[in-house]
């Protein structure tokens, strides 16, 4: 019993003193706790979603429901009806009520169709009934299949499947390698640390498009994903996704001698990236600080690009802010590490 | 012959501990030089300031009359103390990947005929005995057909067989014309292969000299020691010179019969009594003291 206490302290002590695992056991349940509140926060259960596009002429009864979920879109700033029709289609928005053309679309291949057109005509007529003059809005029938989940969730595994073996691969070996002293022995070497450096991400690059490659095509064989767009676009964007998540790697790398913490830290990264990135829910109905947030995570960016290519049939120019935002990230951590590297 | 290599006044700090505390000496081109101290004397740090690994906190090294540079590098072989390797890759892999970073490489069949390793090329580095791992370790070291090899302590750990083994390898790269710096604990293995050694203690070099010479000036004659369970009750004048251990006492004598019969009149039982040539372990002791070290 004595040596039985004496080891479980030891062993306490060892965890706790090991600062980097002991804050990081600590740290990341939080974060995923409090990430996962923070997205999925949803007060008020709602049974439909319905778009509004530009200005209410007259308060309407319907829009006071609560169980409808209204996203509204501002018509004038970039966002186009068509867009917003395009999602109705893909089922995506139970309806689209255009204030400006005075028209509402709903989808005949969505079954809650009917029951969303009683409820607003009826309200519409209540309104009429209460002396509020409520202009005459046309339906516009349009008609789709809706996205499959595994279409839509897709890119999102295989980006995280990507982090995880970018980081991993690159940033557990490379301080593995300065701890046992094998960059030692190359810093005696000619060799220079960009040589070895960018050698190690290059074995990364193709092993990691390699694979991606390969998962997208097997699971692809069985479930046949919606593929409207090119496959060039969508390995540029692959490509530039493995890069930017190789350069947070490489900066994990730099100088860090501890695996231990090398791993938290790399799992603090890549947990919140994959809660934040909208990789298993849509951030759509999120709240606006973490859409905003989402903008500086790699992942959100190749996860946007390739569902647009794959979903939406988007072509290069259309994904071009993801793909810059991709190479501006990957120039800064590779800058970043670069400025930081040591090789003991 | 033409110094290959200078070492200026270095000294280098930890925190507030001085582990190199203004070390000079040079070394001549074709040599041996074997550094010797306790743990902790501050070799590897010489070593590893020599080998431009670590940055002195003053002084410098000259490598052929010029501050060591990225030409040093491909001209320096260097084995450190503990190095792991590659992971998953083979002995042929290892010194195939090293010979990728030289200009100039030694050949391969060259490097594995020198080091023996034809028997081992496909095996994983993590499956080497320790003997196979120096011996692949050297490999690397000589890759650049270096005419400066650099060894901390290469032997440690290895079995007499494998001592001796590294010993003839050491010794046939020397032949070739590289100058030689090797650290070491084994001070049989100093004598064997330094044609000059220096012994380090406390950041400082305490001697520099060919190990016979370093000898010869320290202990005339032999060594005698004869063992007593409590030397230091001894309460009766001892020969001058005599230095008394834990458990012996000992003195050096250029005339034993003489020194023998002195004992005897001191009624000092001489039974254990031990005549030895004083060899670099006793100056070693000597020099460095044989208290414990933290």
């Amino acid at each position: 019993m004595k040596s039985f206490i004496a080891l479980v302290r030891a062993r306490t002590l060892e965890f706790v003193r090991d600062r980097g695992t002991f804050f990081w056991n600590l740290l990341f349940p939080m974060i995923l706790v409090f990430g996962f509140a923070l997205a999925l926060s949803d007060p008020s259960p709602t049974v439909f979603t319905v778009a509004l596009a530009g200005d209410a002429p007259v308060e309407l009864d319907f829009i006071s429901i609560e169980q409808i979920d209204f996203v509204r879109y501002d018509l004038e700033s970039g966002e186009t009806m068509a867009s917003v029709v395009e999602r109705v289609r893909r089922h995506e928005l139970d309806m689209a009520i255009d204030f400006e053309q005075q028209q509402f679309f709903l989808n005949t291949e969505n079954h809650t169709s009917p029951l969303i057109r009683r409820i607003f005509e009826d309200s519409v007529l209540r309104d009429r009934m209460n002396g509020i003059e409520v202009p005459v809005f046309v339906e516009r029938e349009i008609s789709g299949q809706p996205i499959r989940y595994v279409d839509w969730v897709v890119p999102g595994v295989i980006g995280m499947n990507m982090l995880f073996s970018c980081l991993f691969g690159v940033g557990f070996v490379l301080v593995r390698y300065r701890k046992n002293g094998v960059l030692k022995r190359l810093k005696a070497t000619p060799v220079s640390a960009f040589t070895f450096v960018s050698a190690q991400a290059a074995s990364r690059l193709m092993i990691v498009l390699a694979t991606s490659i390969f998962v997208f095509a097997g699971t692809n064989a069985f479930l046949n994903f919606t593929m409207e767009g090119s496959y060039l676009s969508l390995l540029i964007v692959t490509t530039l996704a493995i890069i930017c998540m190789i350069s947070i790697g490489l900066l994990f790398a730099s100088r860090l001698k501890s695996e231990e913490l090398a791993g938290g830290l790399m799992n603090l990264v890549s947990f919140p990236m994959i809660i934040g990135s909208g990789v298993f829910f849509s951030l759509e109905t999120a709240p606006e600080a973490l859409r905003i947030a989402s903008r500086v995570l790699p992942l959100t960016h190749f996860v946007e690009a390739s569902r647009a290519v794959m979903i939406e049939g988007a072509g290069i120019v259309a994904i071009l802010p993801n793909l810059l935002a991709l190479s501006a990230f990957s120039i800064v951590f590779v800058a970043a590490s670069a400025l930081v590297f040591r090789w003991d | 012959m033409q110094n290959i290599l200078e070492v200026q006044d270095l000294v280098k700090h930890y925190r507030q501990v001085c582990a190199v505390d203004g070390i000079s000496f040079s070394l001549a081109e074709g040599m041996c030089f074997g550094l010797l101290g306790p743990n902790g004397a501050g070799k590897t740090t010489t070593i590893e300031i020599m080998e431009g690994i670590l940055k002195p906190d003053r002084g410098q090294i000259l490598y052929r009359g010029r501050p060591i540079d990225s030409e040093f590098k491909k001209r320096a072989g260097i084995q450190f103390q503990n190095t792991s390797l590659p992971d998953h890759l083979t002995v042929s892999e290892t010194i195939r990947l090293f010979q990728s970073f030289y200009p100039e490489p030694r050949p391969f069949n060259e490097i594995v005929e020198i080091c023996s390793l034809s028997d081992i090329l496909s095996r994983d580095n993590k499956k080497l005995s320790g003997g196979q791992r120096q011996r692949l370790l050297l490999a690397i070291a000589i890759v650049p057909q270096p005419d400066l090899v650099f060894l901390d302590e290469p032997t440690t750990g290895l079995d007499p067989q494998a001592r001796r083994n590294f010993w003839d390898l050491i010794r046939r790269i020397q032949t070739e014309g590289a100058t030689i710096v090797l650290t070491t604990h084994y001070m049989d293995e100093a004598h064997m292969l330094c044609d000059q050694i220096g012994i380090m203690d406390h950041g400082k070099m305490l001697e520099i000299d060919a190990p016979q010479a370093m000898l010869d000036r320290h202990f005339e004659g032999v060594l005698v020691r004869i063992p007593f369970d409590e030397p230091k009750r001894i309460d009766f004048p001892l020969p001058e010179g005599t230095v008394v251990r834990n458990d012996a006492i000992e003195l050096t004598s250029t005339r034993l019969d003489e020194t023998v019969r002195r004992l005897i009149t001191l009624g000092l039982s001489l039974d254990g009594l031990s005549v030895h040539k004083p060899t670099l372990e006793d100056l070693f002791i000597k020099l460095t003291g044989n208290t414990l070290r933290a």
